[in-house]
């Protein structure tokens, strides 16, 4: 057993950080590899040596959906997918701009919001 | 080197119950009906099957609640849920088992009611770090990957909505099939939008539907009635769960999964009579069609032009009108068997039931089913030939 597995796992971490206000995410200590989402072990190598390092939160919009909701239940709402500065993708929703806006290569910032009463990241146009 | 599996299991009887609307039956009635007409269909008697296989959305142990409800003591079942897939795997698994000796005859079944149940439910569990932006399971995932189709490759949701079209041409010839009438280009860009780019009709059906097949070894699958129906190939890969964590939004592992089971098989891509596609949403048709090396990554939008996929068309696709205008009862990859076994059977004479002139290919010897599942998560491909191609 490795000290990787000791304590709370990488969801208890992330929504630690995440109440705290810090959109963290995993790094390599081997091969300096940006993981997201958060993982027990390094799924590119397999190693067990993930460290955690804070997203720059930049990305940019790699695809992207307008979801169709009544207006009596919140409305449409958008949700893409990211490709962080660091490499990884997160499925995210695009906010501060009307849902079916965003467009495709849009440069975004992420930050941390209540979404629909949850504490949650998202991003907005940079 | 000829695989060991290629041919040496057969598909000798299938069944379908409660095809679109079923009220008052719950899945796993219908599920044992399908058994039922399967078994009956293969000339056999419930008893002899001692291999049961069988996942739905709903079951978290369907083999087992399938074989109590027959009155069966499998020596060996899975419940194996790798999504709409799974039935391709657990054909893999069934001919594995039946090679092996481990079993004489395997029952491969689903059932659902979620039409009338009330619509799509599943015991999948919520994403972790997705559920909270609530996507729509599996509808945004799929809606994420058309949007990123049509940016690198400008397809345009006029493509998308061909596809649909064409779906329709099939079932329109398919009585069978839920969804019948003319259906444009047009109608399809005005129908309800969903999730953008998808409107209501790139959307896959929400029928109710059951299905079985019954498999056995090759020396023992021309006793029966029916034309048995060889496995001559069949793959499956996955890598990932989540759409975030696809490795290639626009390279499913239906490459991979396709070119092992057309290995097996001894065939190329081009040499199939008919390419049954998992049609859950209107990209995959698009996807899998270059995935399994018809045509270019990229290039599908101009191979299904001029209605080349339709009925009358070189590349016959979802003949029976696809999870788009057939059936899609949460799970629809046993239907994307049946179709591929019931065109080459009835090419060799077999009574399917009537169709319309040209639902039936009539000369299907060889035949593809491939099956998705998750967020184009598993990819599983079966190839299934008449006795003639062994």
């Amino acid at each position: 057993m490795t000290d990787a597995f000791a304590g709370p796992g990488p969801e208890a971490q992330f929504q630690s950080y995440l109440e705290d206000g810090k959109f963290m995410i995993q790094r390599s200590k081997t091969s300096g590899e940006y993981v997201f989402y958060p993982r027990v072990v390094n799924p590119h190598s397999g190693a067990a040596d993930l460290e955690w390092v804070a997203a720059s939160g930049k990305g940019s919009v790699y695809a992207t959906t307008a979801t169709s909701r009544r207006a009596e239940q919140g409305g449409d709402y958008n949700i893409s997918l990211i490709t962080l500065a660091e490499g990884p993708r997160i499925l995210a929703r695009v906010v501060g701009i009307a849902p079916d806006k965003v467009a495709i290569g849009m440069a975004v910032i992420a930050d941390i919001q209540d979404v629909e009463g949850q504490l949650a990241v998202v991003f907005q146009p940079a | 080197m000829t695989s060991p599996l290629r041919g040496k299991s057969a598909c000798i009887g299938l069944g379908m119950a409660g095809m679109g609307e079923a009220p008052g039956r719950n899945s796993m009635e219908l599920m044992v009906e399908a058994a039922w007409l399967a078994a009956r269909d293969a000339g056999i008697a419930l008893q002899d099957i001692d291999g049961v296989f069988s996942a739905t959305a709903v079951h978290s142990m369907p083999a087992m609640s399938l074989a109590e409800h027959l009155g069966l003591r499998p020596k060996f079942s899975s419940s194996s849920n790798i999504g709409g897939s799974s039935f391709m795997a657990h054909a893999l698994n069934a001919a594995l088992a039946l090679e092996a000796g481990i079993i004489d005859v395997a029952l491969i079944a689903y059932g659902s009611n979620q039409r009338t149940a009330g619509g799509f439910k599943t015991v999948s569990e919520p994403l972790p770090y997705e559920a909270v932006y609530k996507p729509r399971v599996p509808l945004t995932a799929y809606a994420l990957t058309a949007s990123r189709y049509m940016h690198e490759f400008g397809a345009r949701r006029e493509d998308l909505a061909a596809v649909a079209v064409a779906a329709r041409q099939w079932a329109n010839l398919n009585p069978q099939a839920f969804m019948q009438g003319d259906l444009t280009v047009d109608d399809v860009l005005a129908a309800r939008m969903i999730s953008s780019p998808f409107t209501k009709l790139d959307c896959c059906l929400v029928t109710d539907g059951a299905a079985a097949i019954i498999m056995t070894r090759a020396d023992r699958a021309k006793d029966g009635p029916r034309t048995p129906v060889y496995l001559l190939g069949a793959a499956m890969e996955h890598h990932h769960r989540m759409i975030s964590a696809m490795p290639d939004m626009l390279n499913s592992s239906a490459r991979e999964s396709s070119q092992r089971a057309l290995a097996m098989a001894g065939c190329r891509a081009e040499d199939m009579d008919s390419y049954q596609l998992y049609d859950a949403f209107t990209i995959n048709t698009l996807l899998f069609l270059e995935d399994i090396g018809l045509c270019k990554k990229g290039e599908a939008k101009d191979f299904i032009r001029d209605g080349r996929i339709a009925p009358g068309g070189t590349v016959p696709v979802n003949t029976n009108g696809g999870g788009l205008s057939c059936i899609h009862p949460g799970m629809y990859g046993m239907f994307v068997m049946i179709e591929a076994i019931r065109q080459i059977r009835q090419s060799a004479g077999d009574d399917e039931g009537p169709r319309a002139p040209g639902g039936w290919l009539g000369t299907a010897k060889l035949c593809l089913a491939h099956g998705n599942g998750g967020v184009l998560s598993s990819q599983a491909t079966t190839v299934w030939g008449h006795a003639d191609t062994l």
